[in-house]
């Protein structure tokens, strides 16, 4: 029974997972662009989650309402001032830049709200949990993130296939010179693109926060998982990267029941044989 | 000659900077080699630590500057090549000088299978996935029990002592190692640069498809380079963990120390020149020297020098140099003469 509640946990963990990987998976469709501080910048979003609540004293998940557009107007303005100018045919501009910018935020994080561990406190919800059947016990937090990363992957797959946004988007990612002598502007499409992205990185930032303890070294790991999930799901799907999120949350439950040290590693061994066996994802769309 | 007669051009690689360059470096040397008997043992500790940033930038250069692999997870090799030192000086009884050789071997014997992998993904992705392989070395090591787990090791004073009986002895010891790895990796890479696969190197810098419609099998050359530096890197890492003589998984693989830090000597330096990383080594240990009381900050700092850099400046500050006045210390490409 420990196995089954272990395997179900996962599940939904997975779904936590599987918002970190969305917004990576969207700007890399849109503008092929991989943002090595995406993971520094769900911890800048747990942080104003943290900033809101203690100044607002609102409940953690209406700091979202704060969040959201707080995130998406980093995410907009970045990508006009910085990282529109190193997109071209040369990848290592965006990676370096993305990189310095990591670094930049871990140690701006670091100086404004030292190295202690955070939390977001939700009160009741964090307990709150039912039995289905007999012995496995869901939570509703986790049930609760597990049903919003459907939510949005659901509304990132209504943009992008129904919507004019999601148009200009897909118009962008097969080809950008086209797109532009269509009437397009890139850096105003890449710019949206990057503002939706960090939105999604808003709600996974709250979401983390009220989970469990955060400081500023959490990043980089965030983004090893949402760049895991993108890779099982799949380049390119959106659907995939809850495919993904899910199979590495059970990997690592059940890596933490055999040894809690290999919850972690557990996960990574389970990208590398997907990596191994099927490179293209479990769901590929896109040509990498 | 008779005037008129237009003869063959002539080829020539090194100008008379390049020899003045060559000579200086070869007096810095002899003079750097003799530090044990003119420096402080802080100048000495300086030195080596310079000679090891120097060996690490010069080896990511040559991975990305040259090959476009844009690897984040070398501390992979160092963390590798620091614990295999560990393992064979502790728990094997090899003399520690003996195990860095041994400790780029086994690396470039592990890279072969982690280079299968990670080959496997494309440009920014491989980066993020030698990453991944990074942290599962850490986690992985950070297991083992015999060699401390998650909380480390140290290595016990007969072993230290088996390098020299006096710590002035170890010092120069371990300095010299330093020296011979910082200097022998830039020449190694000189030497490479200037053979047939250096040719072949500048070739898929300059453009990957017409290097390899000219016949120059791409994946082939990659991998020979990738396994190459990361053999090297590890020999680097096991001589770092040898001079501090205490190894952990966090400090072993980590990416800061072993990685970023790197990357930003080498893109302020120039990426994909020879000068580059030397002269973006000596930025790094000069701005460490001013601003490191300032911590976070001076990391900030270098982040944003290493973004401004590569928004106005991609070729680096040797790039700016080398275009202003044409100057070439290392030179690997040919210029052409006309006699007559």
């Amino acid at each position: 029974m420990e196995w089954v509640n272990a395997v179900v946990q996962g599940i939904l963990v997975g779904g936590l997972y599987a918002l970190f990987a969305a917004g990576l998976s969207l700007i890399f469709g849109v503008m092929r662009l991989v943002n090595i501080a995406h993971g520094d910048f769900i911890v800048l979003a747990a942080y104003i989650g943290w900033g809101v609540v203690q100044m607002l004293g609102l409940h953690p998940l209406a700091a979202l309402i704060i969040v959201v557009p707080a995130m998406a107007a980093i995410g907009y303005s970045l990508q006009r001032l910085i990282l529109n100018r190193t997109l071209g045919a040369d990848l290592l501009p965006p990676l370096l830049v993305t990189f310095g910018l990591s670094v930049i935020l871990q140690n701006g994080l670091l100086q404004v709200f030292t190295a202690d561990s955070r939390k977001l406190n939700a009160g009741l919800l964090e307990t709150a949990s039912f039995t289905v059947p007999p012995g496995i016990s869901i939570g509703t937090l986790p049930l609760l993130m597990f049903a919003t990363a459907i939510a949005v992957i659901a509304a990132l797959q209504y943009i992008f296939y129904r919507t004019g946004a999601g148009r200009a988007f897909r118009a962008v990612s097969d080809d950008r010179e086209i797109a532009q002598l269509m009437g397009l502007d890139n850096g105003h499409v890449n710019a949206m693109a990057m503002a939706l992205c960090l939105a999604v990185v808003g709600i996974a930032g709250v979401f983390l926060a009220i989970r469990a303890n955060f400081d500023p070294s959490f990043g980089p790991s965030r983004l090893i998982y949402g760049f895991e999930a993108v890779i099982i799901g799949g380049l390119g799907s959106l659907w995939g990267t809850l495919a993904g999120g899910i199979l590495l949350g059970v990997s690592q439950g059940l890596g933490a029941e055999i040894n809690p040290g290999w919850q972690q590693l557990a996960g990574h061994i389970a990208f590398l044989i997907v990596l191994a066996v099927r490179p293209r994802g479990l769901f590929p769309r896109i040509e990498g | 000659m008779s005037e008129g007669v237009a003869t063959a051009p002539t080829f020539t690689r090194s100008t008379t900077l390049s020899r003045v360059a060559g000579v200086l470096a070869l007096i810095l040397l002899a003079v750097l080699a003799a530090a044990p008997w003119w420096g402080s043992r802080a100048e000495l500790h300086l030195f080596g630590e310079f000679a090891t940033y120097l060996a690490l930038a010069v080896l990511w250069n040559l991975l990305a500057g040259y090959t476009g692999l844009v690897s984040v997870g070398q501390q992979a090799f160092v963390g590798l090549g620091g614990y295999v030192l560990f393992t064979f000086a502790q728990n094997l009884g090899v003399p520690p000088l003996l195990s860095i050789p041994i400790a780029g071997v086994i690396a470039g014997l592990a890279a072969v299978p982690v280079g299968l992998l990670v080959f496997r993904l494309q440009g920014a992705y491989f980066a993020i996935g030698t990453w991944v392989v990074a942290e599962v070395f850490r986690l992985g090591f950070a297991q083992i029990a015999v060699l401390g787990g998650g909380s480390g090791t140290s290595l016990t004073t007969d072993i230290v002592k088996s390098i020299s009986e006096t710590r002035d002895g170890r010092e120069a010891m371990v300095y010299w190692v330093s020296l011979a790895l910082g200097a022998g990796s830039v020449g190694v890479v000189y030497a490479l640069l200037r053979s047939r696969i250096g040719l072949a190197l500048t070739a898929i810098r300059d453009g990957e498809i017409a290097s390899s419609s000219l016949g120059i099998n791409i994946v082939q050359v990659k991998f020979l380079v990738y396994v190459l530096v990361a053999a090297v890197t590890a020999m680097v890492g096991a001589l770092i963990f040898l001079q501090k003589l205490r190894i952990s998984p966090d400090a072993a693989f980590s990416v800061n120390d072993w990685t970023a830090f790197v990357i930003f000597i080498v893109v302020i330096g120039g990426i994909g020149t020879i000068e580059g990383p030397i002269l973006g080594t000596i930025v790094y240990f000069l701005l460490r020297y001013w601003l490191a009381d300032y911590g976070t900050v001076y990391y900030m700092i270098l982040g944003a020098l290493a973004i401004v850099i590569m928004l106005f400046a991609p070729q680096g500050i040797w790039g700016l140099v080398a275009r202003r006045f044409g100057w070439s210390l290392f030179p690997v490409g040919y210029r052409m003469h006309w006699t007559g």
